[in-house]
């Protein structure tokens, strides 16, 4: 079947209308309001991406008063046990609170004290960043506001399949097709902009349910596998992320909320065995050990509180996020008010805004191929969350925007585009071939065998023999109509980012970051070898190839008792005093 | 290559005397971001085409007439 192809032109193209693609056309058209900017979405904007029902608050507010982005900078470069570009970090934190106040104009509603100033909680180890949003399910209706004031152009239900490169190997636009029609989409662009979430579909959740994963499952990895077939480089994708969840619900449980106003995550005997809930790799380390303990499983608790203080928290965590949690717990009957709430370990991803796992971008949101931006989860600026999403797709829109002024661009091969269209076509003319989601499942389900950690090489080996064997069956998927063409494209983007994953994880020979990177057969943290980025990208038509970046120079140094503050987070039994 | 067809129970249901699709109506197939929301064009009626739910409810919220319900998915329950 030929497919129908559609061309259309435009100065920017922001890729994913979730969190930071909103922010980043916005921003590309104040810049300069004669851009054309527009904004391509699998989904719908108005209920697209990780908090399609909006945020409970914010993870990493730096707030005048209550921390400084010197503070933050090098609280970020310890819970990432020093593997990060401070650059990057520190610029977000200088312009953290930017970005708060501009939400806040736009009618974001935060949680304020009696004298009108932040109600700022502390989670972290060692300062205070978060800020919570009682209010925040509007979320997305405040972003919808200014999409529309600002006349950014929206394409709902296009998936982007391939980043379009000239050949001057800068960007020239954007391949895709329609979830709906399969017609085949060429938007011509100077720039683009990659805000494409997590890779939330790697692996499989316990449940075995292929969409009932933590991050939104349209979120699967296609910003990833965009950026590596346009050669991009992408950073320290070993560094997994893996995330305490309620168990089978497979949504956060959720400590940022629950935290400040008294629950804990405990053992079975009720007991806290970490100092601190904030999500790092030591953290699910020791979360792990518990689980697979004596002790384990773990639980959330929160039974011990006050009938007013849970009414609260029931508020925000039933509202807001993951509404759906109250359904859940009704249907299993527990209730925070008389009992644990059981929790588990999430399916691994990768995702930048809770690990590190990402592409690699720099201060400017710039990606190491001219002409394409990423921003939000899928960027490599450590335990961003949210408000980073928000602040980098801030800095690609402006950025993306100055780029376009001084464009020259150069000639497209007219057969990338037919080439790119033969392969999007193919599962639509094969009859009788597999479904896409047994395939998916079957390679989700690997995944989970051999990558989940701890780590061993012997078995990330084999991972990489049934990926190979899986990709076979990729060609051999058939699609019935647009919307399982949509499936079929997820497969391939699942199967590269499950590839990066074993590769990845193979390359760094020691192990880092508590659990996200065990490796049981390197299990020493090896400075000596190890401090150092390490990055990947492709080489030649199917390979990938790894290499050590050094990490750059600090802007501000850690005190040697800092280093080790994430090392120490089990709760040390207290010393027995012989009775006199 | 021979293919069976499984039987699937759903999450997202529809109360048909409330659901208003006859009408024009198409919101909560507009806002699911897995678009597995379908209007079934006999009856006039909106109704879960692909069990590929992640129960994050904007079809159940942004429902105009109260007719969309989200159960958490069977296997997770």
């Amino acid at each position: 079947m030929k497919m129908k192809v559609i061309e259309l032109e435009t100065d920017v193209i922001v890729v994913g209308g979730g969190t930071a693609g909103p922010m980043a056309a916005v921003k590309a058209k104040e810049r300069n309001p004669k851009l054309r900017v527009m904004l391509l979405e699998k989904a719908n904007v108005k209920r697209s991406g990780a908090i399609s029902m909006g945020m409970d608050g914010l993870n990493n507010a730096v707030v005048p008063g209550h921390a400084t982005p010197e503070q933050y900078t090098k609280e970020i470069t310890i819970a990432n046990d020093g593997i990060v570009n401070q650059k990057t970090v520190y610029a977000y934190a200088e312009h953290s609170f930017t970005t708060i106040q501009e939400l806040d104009r736009w009618g974001v509603k935060f949680e304020k004290d009696e004298t009108g100033d932040y109600a700022m909680r502390k989670v972290h180890h060692i300062g205070t960043y978060v800020l919570p949003m009682p209010e925040g399910h509007h979320m997305k209706k405040v972003l919808y506001r200014q999409l529309k004031r600002a006349r950014v152009e929206i394409t709902n239900r296009v998936v982007a399949t391939r980043v379009l490169l000239d050949s001057k190997g800068q960007v020239a636009g954007l391949l895709g097709f329609d979830c709906r029609t399969a017609e085949f989409v060429i938007v011509r662009a100077k720039a683009v902009i990659l805000c494409c979430g997590a890779a939330g579909r790697i692996g499989l959740p316990n449940s075995g349910y292929l969409f009932g994963t933590y991050e939104n499952p349209t979120n699967a990895g296609d910003g990833y596998s965009m950026a590596f077939h346009a050669g991009a480089e992408l950073s320290n994708l070993e560094c997994f992320q893996i995330n305490p969840l309620i168990k089978d619900y497979n949504g956060p449980a959720c400590a940022y909320v629950t935290g400040p106003f008294g629950g804990y995550t405990a053992n079975a005997k009720g007991d806290r065995f970490i100092e601190c809930d904030y999500w790092s790799g030591q953290m699910m380390q020791e979360f792990y050990n518990e689980l697979q303990s004596g002790n384990g499983p773990v639980f959330l608790k929160l039974d011990h509180l006050a009938e007013e203080t849970i009414q609260t928290i029931e508020h925000i965590l039933h509202t807001n996020e993951r509404p759906s949690r109250g359904r859940f717990h009704e249907g299993r009957g527990t209730n925070y008010r008389n009992g644990m709430i059981e929790m588990h370990i999430s399916e691994i991803g990768f995702c930048s805004g809770h690990s590190a796992s990402g592409v690699y971008v720099n201060e400017r949101a710039e990606t190491t191929v001219p002409g394409l931006y990423a921003a939000g989860d899928m960027a490599n600026v450590p335990h961003n969350y949210m408000l980073g999403a928000f602040t980098y797709g801030w800095f690609a829109g402006t950025n993306a925007a100055d780029y376009c002024a001084n464009y020259d661009g150069g000639s497209v091969d007219q057969s990338r585009i037919d080439a790119e269209i033969a392969r999007v076509a193919a599962p639509l003319d094969r009859n009788g071939g597999l479904p896409p989601n047994q395939v998916e499942y079957k390679l989700r389900r690997m995944v989970n065998d051999y990558l989940q950690p701890p780590k061993a090489t012997r078995k990330m080996k084999l991972a990489l023999d049934r990926f190979a064997e899986i990709s076979e069956d990729i060609s051999n998927i058939s699609a019935e109509n647009p919307h399982e063409l949509m499936r079929a494209m997820e497969v391939q983007m699942i199967h590269d980012c499950a590839r990066m994953a074993a590769h990845a994880s193979l390359y760094r020979e020691e192990s880092r970051w508590g659990l996200y990177h065990n490796r049981v057969d390197f299990p020493q943290r090896n400075d000596a070898e190890w401090f150092t980025h390490c990055h990947l990208r492709k080489d030649g038509e199917d390979g990938m190839a790894s290499f050590k970046k050094p990490v750059e120079p600090y802007l501000f140094p850690l005190d040697d008792d800092e280093k080790t503050a994430y090392q120490r987070l089990r709760v040390v039994a207290p010393v027995q005093t012989a009775k006199a | 290559m021979p293919l069976a067809l499984n039987r699937s129970s759903v999450p997202v249901t529809v109360d048909e005397d409330k659901c208003i699709a006859q009408k024009g109506c198409t919101v909560c197939v507009d806002v699911c971001p897995l678009d597995v929301l379908a209007i079934d064009m006999a009856k006039g009626k909106a109704y879960m085409k692909f069990d590929e739910c992640w129960y994050c409810m904007p079809c159940e919220q942004d429902c105009p007439t109260g007719a969309v319900h989200v159960d958490i998915p069977y296997l997770l329950r």
